[in-house]
């Protein structure tokens, strides 16, 4: 009996997109027809060996990588822009505590430094040495402070030396020096800019108005000056001239 | 999220869409813009995308666009499917030639390989969307877009195509 079975009929069979009807009947007819089931066992065995072609290309991590961070691309760019200002924002919380912290930390060593002051001018004993030669008060602090500054020459000038004392500030030994001008008095403190301390804090240089004295500070060779007193802006700030270039 | 979305769905086809475009254009740098550009397309008209239908139908479509467009895809369309008019199939060769069995000694998955990749573009592509993809004819209609009926027809001719191409490969090892 000859077969009139074609070829693709058999391929849709095992495609299994036969209608139910046309499938049963190819199925009993391959039962009983060899030819056509040998033609089945020999498609199948074409498409087994295809089903490899499945992995026959496979992509590169870089590019997989590619097409992920193209398809992700929103969520991650919306961080990228998230990040920057969260950092930002933490930056300027750090300044802000860092920067109150010191500025408190700055009146508070102003304050000592004009309680210094106050209590040096309403002291029964102002003066530890008096004398108005630089070369006696300045010798006497030898061996009592552990650094050294010079004074300067103050005959024949608006000033005068009155006298000196040591003192602490911030548990710190702190030279304290009486400059006498006119009927005023002005403290001249020396100590060491210790970080410990806060007397090497980044003190804005320059005169200004503290609880209505005038200050002027500075810093130079490790060494960290305080000028006060109520005498005149113009005369806190002549004495701190002449301090500073005996103190180059 | 609805880009979250489409990632979910979209990534695990990255690695078939992939093979499916090295078979089709040969080459693996081409082969990487077309699954670049399918995915670029894709994300753009996923909100055209109807959910709950078939999305590998649909990138493999949006796949099958690109690489039509592109320079290989123009020669491929020159050359392929005179047809859809019914050609009738030559009895006399789908039950004469049996290269199946001689491809079973010689064992070679290359000398398949070869035949598929000498098969016309469109000829390669509709078997490899059936044998290899495992689609169904509904899905490989919305693919080709056309009707599921010349599905059918160029299906069976592609593969008498193969079976063509098959024979002369192994004529050739035997040569």
């Amino acid at each position: 009996m000859a077969c009139t079975q074609d070829r693709a009929c058999l391929e849709t069979y095992l495609d299994g997109e036969l209608a139910a009807d046309q499938e049963e009947a190819l199925q009993q007819h391959i039962c009983a027809c060899p030819r056509c089931a040998g033609e089945i066992a020999s498609i199948v065995r074409l498409r087994r060996a295809m089903k490899p072609g499945a992995s026959r290309f496979t992509p590169s991590e870089q590019f997989r990588q590619k097409i992920q961070a193209q398809v992700s691309a929103k969520p991650r760019l919306r961080m990228n822009w998230l990040w920057p200002v969260a950092a930002a924002m933490v930056a300027v919380m750090v300044v802000a505590v860092v920067w109150t912290q010191q500025s408190a930390l700055r009146s508070q060593t102003f304050r000592e430094v004009a309680d210094l002051h106050i209590s040096d001018l309403a002291s029964a004993n102002p003066y530890d040495v008096v004398s108005s030669d630089r070369h006696t008060v300045k010798p006497w602090f030898q061996g009592r402070i552990p650094f050294a500054f010079n004074l300067p020459e103050f005959a024949g000038t608006e000033f005068a030396l009155l006298g000196g004392r040591m003192v602490y500030l911030h548990q710190q030994p702190a030279a304290q020096v009486v400059v006498g001008a006119g009927q005023h008095k002005i403290s001249v403190l020396i100590l060491q800019a210790n970080s410990a301390t806060g007397a090497s804090l980044p003190f804005s240089d320059g005169i200004a108005v503290r609880d209505s004295f005038n200050v002027e500070t500075w810093q130079k060779n490790g060494l960290r000056f305080f000028v006060i007193g109520d005498a005149e802006k113009t005369a806190i700030q002549s004495l701190s001239r002449k301090l500073q270039a005996a103190n180059n | 999220m609805d880009r979250m979305f489409f990632e979910q769905l979209a990534m695990p086809l990255f690695d078939q869409l992939y093979n499916h475009a090295c078979w089709l254009t040969g080459d693996r740098a081409d082969a990487e813009d077309l699954v670049q550009e399918t995915y670029a397309k894709a994300l753009r008209g996923f909100a055209s995308f109807t959910k709950g239908t078939n999305l590998r139908a649909w990138m493999f479509r949006i796949l099958r666009n690109a690489f039509l467009n592109s320079r290989t895809g123009l020669a491929a369309q020159k050359t392929d499917f005179l047809e859809d008019q019914d050609v009738p199939v030559d009895e006399a060769v789908t039950h004469a030639v049996t290269p199946e069995e001689i491809l079973l000694r010689s064992e070679d998955q290359k000398t398949l390989f070869a035949a598929l990749d000498s098969l016309p573009e469109m000829q390669r592509e509709i078997i490899l969307l059936c044998e290899v993809d495992e689609m169904s004819y509904r899905e490989i209609a919305q693919v080709l877009d056309v009707p599921v009926g010349t599905v059918m027809s160029r299906l069976s001719r592609a593969r008498v195509g193969l079976r063509a191409a098959l024979g002369a490969k192994l004529k050739e090892e035997v040569k």
